[in-house]
């Protein structure tokens, strides 16, 4: 796949879409820099290979599609848990002596976003972070990206396979179709 | 000592026996008995060879026969390390990580042995050097294979998990940790295990042939206990070495899991 140019602004949502197996996971994994790649990515002048590899991935946040857990307890995962941001979207400090196992996987995935975002990223790289979700779970997610990136100025990049979400919550729309990136109006 | 040599006639006895499971493994259909007899065969070919070899080497106590004699019995060992992984690297890390591991703890630990505590002269008296490296170097060889290969089959299986704690910041050391440490677990646990049933359960190999060969009980323990110690200490230092640099292979510089590294992959 070869990708020509792309940029997106502090504070930007650009949502990314496109046929199943035209490459959008693959081109978050390789700006996360999780693959080897061939291409060249900058975050505020500065290119990927000048940071350390931790810190460019804890700067450059990526949510996969499905959320991996390595611990018993959720609050394992966790060092440090913001208030406001686990009751938006329904948990609570109880919530950290849950089991990862015996939670569904919408509330994973929804744990999943709160911890990234404790790295406090300056760039979200989303894969469907609302494909398991349902609809009031989807609002509050999408309130809760648009808050993060109001307050950070963080540059959103969210794959989407849903055109009415992509309304509500993209600043610009790019499709990938053939290896090549289009820009939808 | 008084040592009873063996004939031909009672080594073709015990022989006998073998023949006489392989009847029975064909009368029951477990398709073994080919197996079993190659493999008795091979035994007995390879044991005579290293049986002539060693008295040669026993006549010519030079350094650099044995240097040899261990240089082959390494490389021999580094790839029969390889073999025993489901999926191990390809290329010059699937035989180097091994075979490097091994020759750093078990030649560390069989020259320290001989220097310091057996204290020959001169050291490398072959006599001695030959069979405690090779105890070593085979338990170590076991000990490194089984390590390696939880190693490289738990990076296969949870390369999602993996690559989920890169994302979230971690390096690529912290990312494997888990798995690191189940792995040098698995390479040492037959080590313990056979040194805590050590004489109680089982009369260890080489001590139970000192003592068939005439050697009394007392100095025969002894000696046994020394390599227990010797094999515990190489399997150990071994192991960590293959997991730790292993692991590191896993990765690139930039702390990308780097599963294509592995055959089988």
């Amino acid at each position: 796949m070869s990708i020509p140019a792309l940029e997106v602004a502090a504070g930007e949502c650009v949502c990314l879409s496109g046929p199943s197996g035209a490459g959008k996971s693959l081109l978050l994994r390789a700006i996360a820099d999780l693959d080897p790649h061939e291409g060249r990515v900058w975050l505020d002048g500065r290119e990927a290979r000048d940071y350390r590899p931790w810190e460019w991935r804890r700067q450059v946040g990526l949510l996969p599609a499905e959320s991996q857990w390595w611990r018993e307890r959720v609050g394992e995962h966790f060092a440090e848990v913001d208030d406001a941001r686990w009751q938006a979207l329904g948990f609570d400090r109880e919530t950290l002596d849950w089991q990862v196992a015996r939670c569904s996987t919408g509330e994973r995935q929804r744990l999943a976003l709160l911890r990234l975002l404790a790295n406090r990223p300056r760039v979200l790289l989303l894969d469907e972070p609302t494909a398991a979700l349902d609809p009031t779970a989807v609002q509050r997610v999408e309130a809760m990206v648009a808050a993060y990136r109001e307050e950070h100025q963080a540059a959103v990049l969210w794959v989407s396979h849903d055109p009415a979400q992509m309304q509500r919550v993209a600043s610009r729309q790019i499709r990938i179709v053939a290896g090549r990136l289009e820009e939808a109006a | 000592m008084n040592v009873i040599t063996l004939s031909p006639f009672d080594l073709s006895l015990a022989a006998l026996l073998v023949l006489l499971l392989a009847g029975l493994s064909w009368r029951l259909q477990l398709a073994m008995e080919r197996k079993l007899l190659v493999a008795a065969l091979r035994t007995t070919i390879q044991l005579l060879l290293i049986g002539l070899v060693l008295k040669v080497l026993f006549d010519n106590a030079q350094w650099w026969w044995v240097s040899l004699m261990a240089l082959i019995m390494l490389l021999v060992a580094g790839r029969e390390v390889m073999a025993r992984q489901q999926r191990r690297f390809s290329g010059w890390r699937g035989y180097g990580v091994g075979t490097s591991a091994m020759f750093v703890s078990s030649f560390t630990v069989t020259v320290m042995a001989l220097i310091v505590i057996i204290g020959n002269d001169p050291w490398y008296t072959p006599q001695y050097a030959i069979p405690l490296l090779g105890m070593v170097l085979g338990n170590t060889m076991n000990g490194i294979a089984l390590g390696m290969d939880r190693l490289t089959n738990g990076a296969w299986q949870q390369r999602a998990v993996i690559e989920a704690r890169l994302l979230m910041g971690q390096g690529a050391m912290e990312a494997v940790s888990d798995l690191r440490r189940e792995a040098m677990r698995v390479g040492m646990i037959p080590m313990i295990n056979s040194m805590a049933a050590a004489g109680i359960v089982s009369l260890p190999g080489m001590m139970t042939g000192q003592i068939l060969a005439g050697t009394p009980p007392l100095e025969a323990v002894k000696y046994q206990i020394l390599v227990m110690f010797l094999i515990t200490a190489g399997t150990g230092f071994g192991t960590m070495v293959a997991v730790w640099r292993g692991a590191r292979c896993l990765f690139d510089e930039r702390d990308r899991l780097r599963l294509e590294r592995l055959t089988g992959a």
